[in-house]
C-alpha cells in the first residue's frame, strides 16, 4: 500500500514539527499494521451496530443492506469489534503474508 | 536612561517582566522565587499592565499554561525554582520541540533531599538537555537586562525557542542593589511585538506537537538541535544591539583580566563577582590569574570559551552542582569533554563547592587556586567539605 512520504531530510521538518494541513491523518493508511482481519457472517449479524460504535479507528461503516464492514485501508486488526459482537458474527482471521 | 533605584533583585525581575508587554503570566510561588511571583501578580492586578495572571495549582500547570498561551501567539512568562523546575521537567522538552518562545526566570536553589532552600545549580543541571536556551545572570542589573533580552531572543524568527534565565537564589534574588531600568519607550523600541510563526486558531486549523514515527523522529531531533546551535549567532546579535542601545555589553563568555593569565577561574552565575575580587587580590600578590564566566550555558559557546582561555595553563572550574556517580561536576565534565581533542588545552581542575547555600568567599577562591596549583591530576574534588 502506497504511503504518504515523510519529510526526506532533517532540514525539511517544519519548525516545531507543525502540520499545516488539517485532517491529513487519513492519508496514512494504518491498515498496513494489521495481522488479523475481521470477517462478518451476515447470517449471524443482527445489524445492531455495536461494532461500528466500538471501532477505535472509526473505520467500520454501514453497508447499503444495513450490515457492517471495515475499511481495510485503516483497520488495524485490533479485534475489538469481534470481541464486542455478542451474536459472535465477527471472527478475526490471520492475514496471509 | 532612567534613574538608579535601590531594589531587591527578585522584585526587579518582576518589574522587568512588567516592561515587556506580556500577555500571560502563569507563575506558582516557591522560595526563593516567590517575590517574583508575588510582585508580578501585583503588577497585573494593580492594572499596571494588560495581562492575564493565571494562578495555577502547580509548576507542571504553570509551564503547560504558558505553552498553551504561547501556541496561540501570546507572549508568556513563568518563573520557578528547584522543586518547581523539577516538576516542570516533563513539559520543558515539549515547549522547545514545539518551538514556543516561553520565557522563564529560575531562582537557582538546591534540589531536595534533604530539603534545602538555598542556592546552588542542582536544579538547572537536570534540565540541561531539554533544548532550552539557558543563560546565567551575575548581578541584579543583568537580571533586568537579560529578562528583557530573553523575550527578544526567544521570539526572534531565526530562533523561536524558550529561554530560562538563571539567577542565584537568595545570593542574587534577595539582594538589594542599585539598579537602572530602561524606560517603557526604550523597551518598546528594543522589543517589538511578537510575530508568531504559527498560531492555534479555529479559523486556520493546524497541529502542533504531533506524533512522530521512528521514520522521522531522529530527523526532528536533529532539526531541534540545529535550531538551538544556530541560535547562538542571533543571541550575540541581539546582545550587541542591546549594548549599542543601553551601553552594557553582553557576551556568551565574559572575561576579567584573562589576557595572558597562566591560571583562569571559570564560574557561572553570581559567584563571578566574588571571584573577581579574589583575582584582584591574587594579582596584587603577583599571581598570573584571571577569570572567565559562562553566561550562555545552552547552546554551549565552545568557540568563545576557547578564545577566552587561549594560552592558559590551568583552568579551575567551579561547579555548583554534582553529577552523582559521574566524572565530576556537570560544568567540569562538559568542558573536559569539549576540549578533549584540543592539543594545547589547559589542565582542567574541577571543584564542587557552594552547595545548598554554602558561601563561597574570596578566601575560598584563593584557597582553591592554591589547591589547584598543588594538584597533579585532573580528578574532581569537593572543596570545603569537612573530612
Amino acid at each position: 500500500m502506497k504511503q504518504k512520504k515523510w519529510p526526506e531530510a532533517w532540514h525539511e521538518v517544519t519548525p516545531g514539527c507543525i502540520v499545516f494541513e488539517p485532517g491529513n491523518a487519513s492519508t496514512y493508511k494504518t491498515g498496513s499494521w494489521r495481522a488479523q482481519r475481521p470477517i462478518w457472517d451476515n447470517k449471524k449479524c443482527i445489524k445492531c451496530g455495536i461494532c461500528y460504535v466500538f471501532c477505535p479507528e472509526a473505520c467500520i461503516s454501514e453497508t447499503a443492506e444495513g450490515f457492517f464492514a471495515a475499511d481495510l485501508d485503516y483497520c488495524k486488526g485490533c479485534g475489538i469489534c469481534a470481541h464486542e459482537c455478542w451474536p459472535q458474527a465477527i471472527v478475526m482471521v490471520e492475514e496471509e503474508v | 536612561m532612567g534613574k538608579v533605584v535601590g531594589m531587591e533583585v527578585g522584585i526587579a525581575a518582576a518589574e522587568a517582566v512588567g516592561l515587556c508587554n506580556i500577555d500571560v503570566a502563569a507563575v506558582y510561588p516557591i522560595t526563593p522565587q516567590s517575590h517574583i511571583a508575588e510582585h508580578l501578580s501585583d503588577i497585573v492586578h494593580d492594572g499596571r499592565i494588560d495581562a492575564e495572571f493565571i494562578t495555577v495549582e502547580s509548576e507542571h500547570s504553570s509551564i503547560s499554561a504558558c505553552a498553551g498561551a504561547s501556541a496561540t501567539g501570546a507572549r508568556a512568562y513563568t518563573a520557578t525554582s528547584s522543586q518547581g523546575l523539577m516538576l516542570m521537567h516533563e513539559i520543558l522538552p515539549i515547549v522547545s520541540a514545539m518551538r514556543l518562545p516561553v520565557v522563564m526566570g529560575n531562582a537557582n536553589r538546591a534540589v531536595s533531599g534533604p530539603l534545602n532552600i538555598w542556592n546552588d545549580h542542582t536544579d538547572i543541571m537536570p534540565q540541561r538537555d531539554s533544548g532550552w536556551i539557558v543563560m546565567h545572570a551575575e548581578n541584579g542589573q543583568e537580571v533586568i537586562d537579560m529578562t528583557i533580552q530573553s523575550f527578544k531572543i526567544a521570539e526572534h524568527p531565526d530562533i523561536m525557542l524558550p529561554t530560562v534565565l538563571n539567577m542565584d537564589g537568595f545570593q542574587l534574588t534577595h539582594m538589594i542593589e542599585p539598579l537602572e531600568f530602561p524606560s517603557q519607550d526604550e523597551v518598546n523600541a528594543f522589543l517589538p511585538d511578537r510575530v508568531p510563526f504559527a498560531t492555534l486558531h479555529p479559523d486556520n486549523p493546524l497541529s502542533m506537537g504531533c506524533f512522530n514515527m521512528p521514520e522521522i523522529f531522529a530527523e526532528t531531533m536533529k532539526a531541534k538541535d540545529a535550531a538551538l546551535i544556530n541560535s547562538k549567532k542571533t543571541i550575540i546579535k541581539i546582545w550587541n544591539e542591546w549594548g549599542k542601545m543601553f551601553g552594557r555589553s553582553y557576551k556568551p563568555v565574559e572575561t576579567y583580566k584573562n589576557k595572558g593569565a597562566e591560571t583562569l577561574i571559570l564560574t557561572m552565575g553570581s559567584m563571578g563577582e566574588t571571584a573577581s575580587v579574589a583575582v584582584d587580590e591574587l594579582r596584587a600578590a603577583g599571581q598570573s590569574i584571571g577569570l572567565v564566566k559562562i553566561r550562555l550555558w545552552r547552546p554551549f559557546p565552545l568557540d568563545e570559551l576557547r578564545a577566552a582561555i587561549k594560552g592558559c595553563e590551568t583552568l579551575i572550574v567551579m561547579d555548583r552542582a554534582i553529577s552523582f556517580g559521574g566524572a565530576g561536576g556537570p560544568l567540569g565534565t562538559e568542558i573536559k569533554s569539549l576540549m578533549f581533542h584540543d592539543h594545547d588545552r589547559p589542565r582542567i581542575v574541577d571543584f564542587i563547592m557552594g552547595l545548598g547555600g554554602r558561601d563561597v568567599k574570596v578566601e575560598d577562591f584563593i584557597a582553591m587556586v592554591e589547591r589547584a596549583a598543588k594538584k597533579k591530576d585532573e580528578t574532581y574534588e569537593y572543596y570545603g567539605v569537612r573530612e
